[in-house]
């Protein structure tokens, strides 16, 4: 067994010489294809991100820098009370979005979270249209004691009875 | 008592875990090798003892024992056993624990087991094991008690989360961490391996059955978490991109990698300082993840509320093992020989070109999981990084992969002629093509990656089998057999992600008692809604009857949960599986009409997903077993040879 592992590789006459040669050729052009996967997959990495990353957006936010129709945006604040209204299709739901100063109309179809009742905070991730309302994809409503969605946290505007919140859908 | 002799247990496994340290350090540095002889004894008596200390803690909440902090904030007496058992690492502190668990379990492992090693490596890999364990004991007896007592004395306890009280957490979270901590095995290895300067084939044949075990316990675990994931929650989705699904599936890529590049090393004695750095990485991922996770700095489902003192103390941790196992590295990594040299169409050319990939996929991963942190740190900004992003950046480099690896097995050692593989492949590359040609023609909407993943999945599910081509099948080693059962498993869950991608049927309705609706070849119809109870919870049912194109009908019942201890609901969805896909029904609200929202996918060959998952762990088990029985056989001959020759 000894004899084979360490046995040259290129048996074809080459002196030891080309082999040390052979050898820092070989590393070099490894290091040479890892540096090349690394940056591959860095510019593929930072490309994507550009593109497909959402940003957290409160009401304000929204009114304030005026965000793009079609951009992915992830949308939080507290459900407006009275503001929820049923589809006549019964599975469409639009409601108003505010942080205290300012509101945002969302609309979304599917079925509500466990917990998304009015008065309650809520993040959506989705997409501004054209009109400027809100398409929610995902809604992620508040829970019981154990979970927070962080972004929540900064928002504190209908009091502290809800301290502890989750971020399950 | 309970509570205290578990803590005492623990505190005396702490005490082992110093001792099994100190025994190594003096033995290398003053040269006294009797030492050596005590350390498996301690490994394997910290292994019992933390142990014992776990089973406790168990028993504490197995007996609802409202004395005790963890019990009451985790658990409540009306709760059925099995979610009692689980929801002692349903927590913070009870997760910690099972942690140390398995890392003295490992420990144990690796002082009764371990047979291949040189002493000296063993003794210091054992050492490594007990260093990493005397951090996390810190962490459990200073930061975060499990047995810390409840005063005054409460009447019952707050009842686990709803969600997690499912069978599926019974078997998850301990299956994934085996996982994650058995990875420790592979780092102390190369720790060991670094400090003694003994890295070459005998070595990565000692590692190479750990690496398997935790790599099959890893792929289990991942497998179950996704299909309970998508049970579970009800969003018909089987994989988020959730930072904690990513924080399994990091440890997973390297984890990969490295069981690729340890056969490289075993056979070849090639690629010996990558194989260590993979090894640091792949258990330094599973901290990293685990710990950001829990730590409470990443949002997600998964994050137990934690203070700032246990962020901070856990972080610390990781800055000394990761940091100092890097350091180790950079130290040693000149003295490490040069491994031999290979072929550019070779097998071990082919597993590098594995490994680049693997490692491409783990660092896109891990940019998209931790860029979040590092935007909201420099600018405040908070952004949150989804599907989109995990898909379009790793989904092209994991369809290159897995076209690798229908090549790879099918190449020699050393070296290979081009044509020779070229002819070898023509069967695999011609039905890929065939099926992307069918693909092509005959479907419409299927996304560019979807196309691809699907006619690779056809080629690749034949290229797995080809290494058994004119070979003797009862000759063929078993750890060949697992080999190919794992990439054919690849090829099986490729199907069930681009066909539950590409096909999926759904309906969203709002429906009265009485109506149906049509959704690929099934008609579901909503007969009525129902109230029940449970052991601790009540919820709306719906009996819903789903009668495929054939005629034949079969009843359903979605529910909505209501936890009345927690104040919290909960959907459970229905599902019917067929040999061709599943039916999965959830229920909604009611409106004013006295219609109930219901929403309906039909996922055609969904279940293949994790079928493959099964499979690609089973291959990993098949190819540790065959490994050991030879280590084994190996062992015994050259006894025999000693004693007779």
């Amino acid at each position: 067994m000894g004899l084979f592992r360490y046995a040259p590789i290129g048996a074809k006459g080459r002196t030891v010489e080309q082999e040390k040669m052979k050898a820092k050729h070989q590393r070099l052009t490894l290091a040479i294809l890892a540096l090349v996967a690394l940056i591959g997959a860095s510019l593929l990495a930072a490309y994507a991100l550009q593109d497909q990353a959402s940003y957290f957006y409160t009401p304000s936010d929204i009114a304030e820098k005026q965000p793009k129709a079609g951009q992915a945006i992830r949308l939080g604040g507290m459900v407006e009370e009275g503001s929820i209204q049923r589809g006549a299709d019964g599975v469409t739901v639009e409601f108003v979005v505010h942080d205290g100063t300012a509101k945002q109309a969302v609309t979304y179809t599917g079925i509500t979270p466990d917990l998304f009742v009015e008065g309650s905070g809520v993040v959506a991730d989705g997409k501004l249209t054209d009109g400027g309302v809100f398409r929610a994809d995902t809604l992620l409503a508040k829970h019981d004691e154990n979970y927070v969605p962080r972004e929540l946290d900064g928002i504190d505007m209908t009091g502290a009875q809800n301290k502890t919140e989750t971020l399950v859908q | 008592m309970i509570a205290e002799a578990g803590l005492i247990a623990l505190w005396l496994a702490a005490a082992l875990a110093l001792l099994q340290l100190a025994l190594c350090v003096i033995g290398l540095t003053k040269g006294q090798d009797k030492l050596f002889a005590a350390i498996r004894p301690v490994a394997i008596a910290q292994g019992v003892l933390v142990t014992l200390s776990f089973l406790l803690l168990v028993l504490l909440f197995i007996r609802s024992d409202m004395s005790v902090n963890l019990v009451v904030a985790n658990s409540a007496s009306m709760k059925p056993l099995i979610y009692k058992i689980s929801g002692t690492w349903g927590n913070h502190e009870g997760s910690m624990l099972l942690w140390v668990a398995i890392m003295g379990i490992a420990g144990a492992a690796i002082g009764l087991f371990e047979r291949s090693l040189k002493q000296r490596t063993l003794v210091t890999t054992l050492a490594a094991q007990a260093f990493i364990s005397i951090g996390f004991y810190a962490f459990l007896l200073i930061a975060s008690n499990p047995f810390e007592r409840a005063f005054p004395v409460p009447e019952d306890g707050r009842g686990l989360n709803p969600l997690l009280q499912d069978v599926g957490l019974a078997l998850h979270p301990p299956t994934l961490y085996l996982g994650y901590v058995g990875l420790s095995i592979a780092f102390s290895f190369a720790v060991g391996a670094m400090i003694n300067r003994d890295v070459g084939p005998d070595f990565a044949k000692a590692m190479r059955p750990w690496v398997l075990g935790a790599w099959v316990f890893l792929t289990l675990g991942i497998t179950a978490g996704s299909y309970w994931a998508y049970y579970e929650l009800g969003w018909g989705g089987w994989w988020f991109w959730d930072p904690v699904e990513n924080a399994s599936l990091m440890p997973w890529l390297a984890a990969t990698a490295l069981l690729h590049s340890v056969t490289v090393l075993a056979t070849r004695d090639g690629l010996r300082a990558w194989t260590l750095m993979l090894a640091v990485v792949a258990f330094s991922m599973s901290m990293i993840g685990t710990f950001l996770v829990r730590s409470g700095v990443l949002t997600s489902v998964h994050a137990f509320a934690v203070d700032p003192e246990r962020g901070s103390f856990i972080l610390a941790l990781l800055a000394i093992y990761i940091g100092g196992a890097m350091a180790l590295f950079a130290l040693r990594v000149g003295t490490v020989k040069e491994g031999s040299q290979f072929e550019p169409v070779s097998r071990e050319a082919s597993l590098v070109a594995n490994n680049l990939l693997l490692s491409a996929i783990l660092g896109i991963v891990f940019i998209g999981t931790l860029y979040p942190l590092v935007v909201e740190g420099f600018t405040g900004e908070m952004i949150s990084v989804g599907a989109p992003y995990f898909n379009l950046a790793t989904g092209p480099i994991a369809l290159i992969l897995v076209a690798v690896m229908a090549i790879g097995p099918l190449l020699r050692w050393r070296r290979d002629k081009a044509m020779l593989v070229l002819n070898r492949v023509s069967i695999p590359v011609f039905l890929t093509a065939a099926t992307l040609f069918a693909l092509v023609l005959f479907t419409t909407s299927m996304s560019a990656l979807s196309l691809v993943g699907l006619a690779l999945a056809a080629g690749i599910a034949v290229a797995s089998f080809a290494p058994l081509w004119k070979r003797n099948l009862r000759r063929t080693p078993m750890h060949t057999y697992g080999m190919i059962i794992a990439h054919f498993g690849v090829a099986v869950a490729l199907v069930g992600m681009a066909s539950e991608s590409s096909f999926t049927e759904e309906k969203l309705v709002a429906a009265k008692p009485g109506d149906e609706l049509m959704v690929n070849d099934w008609k579901v119809k909503l007969h009525a809604i129902e109230p029940m109870a449970g052991p601790n919870w009540t919820a709306l049912e719906a009996r819903v009857t789903a009668q495929y194109a054939n005629g034949t009908t079969y009843e359903i019942a979605p529910q909505n949960r209501m936890f009345p201890s927690a104040q919290t609901q909960t959907s459970e969805a229905a599902l019917l599986t067929r040999w061709n896909g599943q039916l999965y029904v959830v229920l909604g609200d009611s409106d004013e009409q006295g219609r109930w929202q219901l929403r309906v996918w039909w996922k055609p060959f969904v279940t293949l997903i994790w079928f493959g998952g099964v499979l690609i762990a089973l291959g990993g088990l098949l190819a540790m077993i065959g490994r050991l029985r030879r280590a084994v056989r190996q062992r015994r001959q050259r006894a025999y040879a000693e004693e007779w020759l």
